[in-house]
């Protein structure tokens, strides 16, 4: 063995010093304490706060509900929790088909958008190179007007004397309007058109990323277009197909802009419920009630997803 | 069929037929009007710097690319208008390309699946190649769970299960540390010979080009610039390139002063160079002269007479590779000849070795000069 310095010869730190170690020894843990404390402020305490609303019950006061905690007079702490707003809401059809319905627009629409948003992503990532920023940048391109204004334009094209209806009778293709504006298509239409983007952006970004060498191996083994299709680009981009889903299902679940201006009061969903409830019947807990639900309603699948896939990593 | 098809060809057809192929990607010529046959069971190797157009011809054969003029027939048959998931090739990409949402059995079988082959069948070919490549114990993981060996072995495999006639090797090696390449070099070949598919592999080290190839084809600039086995092409080479490319050579420019049926006389600065054997050559012509640092033998003795294919020099430098040494030795006229040395003798003490500004006398037999035309 050689000598050992003895302990007490180590050189002294300055202070500078010992706070860049620090640094280098914890910087894991900070960077992941900056998302962590962000989700905790703005995610978690908010949703804390609902929730306690939730199970409070309406008063005419200010705020519109009950306290949770209560002081009586001898320090006596009483704590109330009231389950009826969400019994309420399980047992009046209104809800329960509300969000039926809303399920129902954004699954299909999620649908809609992966329909078109994959053979776009699939071009975008195949184009070439000078073309490929203008295409990538033409996806984005809307996010430069204000969403409400386009959902306002919408309105103008799909009205009853709007430009679509006008220049079909223009061409003499119908005689009548066709309604199209505050029915359920023109929901879809706004969303579907509002959320392909999202669905678009994350695929292109899973696409990019994979091997373009590997569809010539398929190829390569005897595979035609079709087959490798399905055997290799497919499984390869359902990271990329679950990210864009998730990214429109759950936004367009609880949309309210959409189905109020272009659905009217003739597509039921839980955003304009839920927005009813808090403004026009100032009814707080029955409100947080139902963003309790839609909460469950939309992380229930994450979870579910994430815990099939973690088993599918496990096996063999 | 015989060891060497391509000396006989009028009783061999050739297995590839490659025929004024070019091939152009914007103002880039990649492959440039190239002409080969390739002949059933050889291991024929495509030898060349970064960027000469190596794996566009390769992939040319493959049907990922097709060439903007000329013609490539495989066992006979046109490729022109054949999509490669029709072509009897297979090929091992450099990059392995490995399904990476696929186990190693299923990345294999994965071909022989396209052929709509029972499953009992793809399972015994499967079965057969993981035990030729010594994968049994691996066939459930992932590629990204194999070592950068394995995953080359399974590409191997996976090319080769399917038996087809063309095998086309893109840089096998490349991604294996030195070690590693060395052993699979013979592996390789030993594959290559038990299972009797034509090999047409790409490299750009010329040691695995000589290790492994029946013949090979040195490229440059999308062109070939000589065809040949080994010994041909390192003891032959024609131009100044290759003779470079391949091992190291001392070029030197002269002037033929004579050219008879069975000797060539050269004058260059190393003096007169005799050459042993008739080469296609005129008198008075310009022409250089390649001769391998490993051919000249340096000693610090003079020689008995003076004549031809002896010069004099002093030791500029010397670097010690252990089993041999290089010697830098300084003409006269400030030129330096590399000479190489095996280190035969443990040099305990250095005073019979050669050591710097040493006088030598450097020698060669008639034997060893290359005339190199161009
Ligand atoms: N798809 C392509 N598009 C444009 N240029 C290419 C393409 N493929 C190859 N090239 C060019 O052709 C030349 C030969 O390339 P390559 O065949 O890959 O060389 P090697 O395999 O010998 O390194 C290079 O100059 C390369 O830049
Ligand atoms: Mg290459």
């Amino acid at each position: 063995m050689t000598d050992i310095a003895p302990s007490g010869s180590r050189p002294q730190r300055s202070p500078l010093d010992r706070l860049s170690h620090w640094f280098q020894t914890n910087w894991r843990k900070i960077v992941i304490a900056v998302p962590f404390f962000w989700l905790l402020l703005f995610f978690l305490a908010p949703f804390f706060i609902v929730a306690k609303i939730s199970l409070a019950e309406l008063r005419i006061s200010s705020p519109p509900f009950t306290e949770m905690i209560e002081w009586t007079g001898d320090g006596v702490m009483t704590i109330r929790l009231v389950f009826d707003n969400f019994i309420f809401i399980m047992e009046d059809s209104l809800y329960v088909n509300t969000y039926l319905n809303s399920l129902k627009i954004s699954v299909t629409s999620t649908l809609i958008c992966l329909l078109f948003g994959y053979p776009i992503a699939y071009g975008i990532v195949r184009s070439g190179p000078v073309a490929k920023p203008v295409l990538l940048f033409l996806v984005i391109l809307p996010f430069w007007t204000s969403f409400l204004l386009r959902v306002y334009a919408w309105m103008g094209l799909l009205s009853d004397q709007g430009t679509i209806n006008n220049l079909l009778i223009y061409i003499g293709l119908i005689d009548e309007p066709i309604r199209m504006l505050y029915t359920e298509f023109a929901v879809y239409i706004g969303i579907v058109y509002t959320y392909l983007p999202f669905m678009i952006l994350p695929l292109y970004a899973n696409m990019e990323r994979l091997d373009m060498s590997l569809n010539e191996a398929a190829a390569d083994l005897g595979s035609k277009p079709m087959n490798t299709f399905f055997r290799v680009t497919l499984p390869l981009t359902i990271p990329g197909i679950v990210a864009g889903s998730l990214l429109v299902f759950i936004p367009a679940t609880g949309e309210y802009v959409i189905p109020d201006l272009l659905g009217g009061g003739n597509v039921q969903m839980i955003g304009r419920v839920l927005f009813n409830e808090f403004s026009l019947n100032t009814d707080w807990p029955v409100a947080c009630a139902v963003a309790v639900v839609l909460l469950f309603l939309l992380v229930l699948p994450i979870i579910l997803f994430q815990y099939f896939q973690g088993k599918a990593a496990e096996a063999p | 069929m015989t060891e060497e098809p391509w000396l006989d060809q009028a009783n061999n057809t050739p297995l590839v037929q490659i025929r004024g192929v070019s091939k152009k990607f914007g103002d880039v010529t990649a492959v440039d009007n190239v002409d080969l046959d390739i002949y059933q069971g050889e291991l024929f190797c495509l030898l060349g710097g970064s960027g000469c157009g190596k794996t566009t011809l390769l992939r040319m054969l493959a049907g990922f690319e097709f060439p903007n003029s000329g013609s490539i027939s495989i066992g006979g048959q046109d490729m022109s208008t054949v999509p490669a998931y029709e072509r009897p090739t297979n090929m091992m990409f450099q990059s392995y390309a490995l399904f990476p949402h696929m186990s190693v059995e299923r990345n294999i079988a994965f071909g022989l699946q396209q052929d709509r082959m029972p499953k009992g069948e793809i399972a015994d070919r499967v079965h057969e190649i993981l035990k030729l490549v010594e994968l049994q114990d691996f066939k459930k993981r992932k590629p990204q769970q194999l070592s950068g060996g394995q995953r080359q072995r399974v590409a191997l495999a996976r090319a080769l299960v399917k038996e087809p006639r063309l095998l086309l090797l893109d840089e096998p090696l490349a991604a294996l540390d030195k070690k590693l390449r060395k052993q699979t070099q013979f592996e390789l070949a030993n594959i290559q010979e038990q299972v009797g598919v034509t090999f047409i592999v790409v490299t750009h080290d010329q040691e695995e080009a000589m290790t492994l190839s029946t013949r090979m084809a040195v490229m440059d600039a999308g062109r070939f610039q000589q065809i040949g086995t080994p010994t041909e092409i390192y003891e032959f080479p024609q131009s100044r390139f290759v003779a470079d490319f391949i091992g190291s050579a001392n070029i030197l420019q002269g002037r033929v002063t004579e050219d008879s049926a069975d000797h060539v006389r050269v004058d260059t600065e190393l003096g007169e160079i005799y050459i042993d054997h008739g080469q296609q050559v005129s008198t008075g012509s310009q022409i250089w002269v390649g001769l391998r640092p490993e051919k000249i033998t340096v000693s610090k003795s003079a020689p008995e007479t003076p004549g031809p294919n002896q010069c004099k020099g002093v030791v500029d430098d010397i670097g010690y590779l252990g089993e041999v040494s290089i010697y830098k030795i300084r003409l006269d006229s400030g030129t330096i000849i590399d000479a190489t040395a095996p280190n035969r003798i443990r040099p305990m003490s250095r005073t019979h070795a050669i050591t710097w500004e040493d006088e030598v006398y450097l020698s060669w037999e008639p034997s060893s000069p290359m005339l190199l035309n161009t």
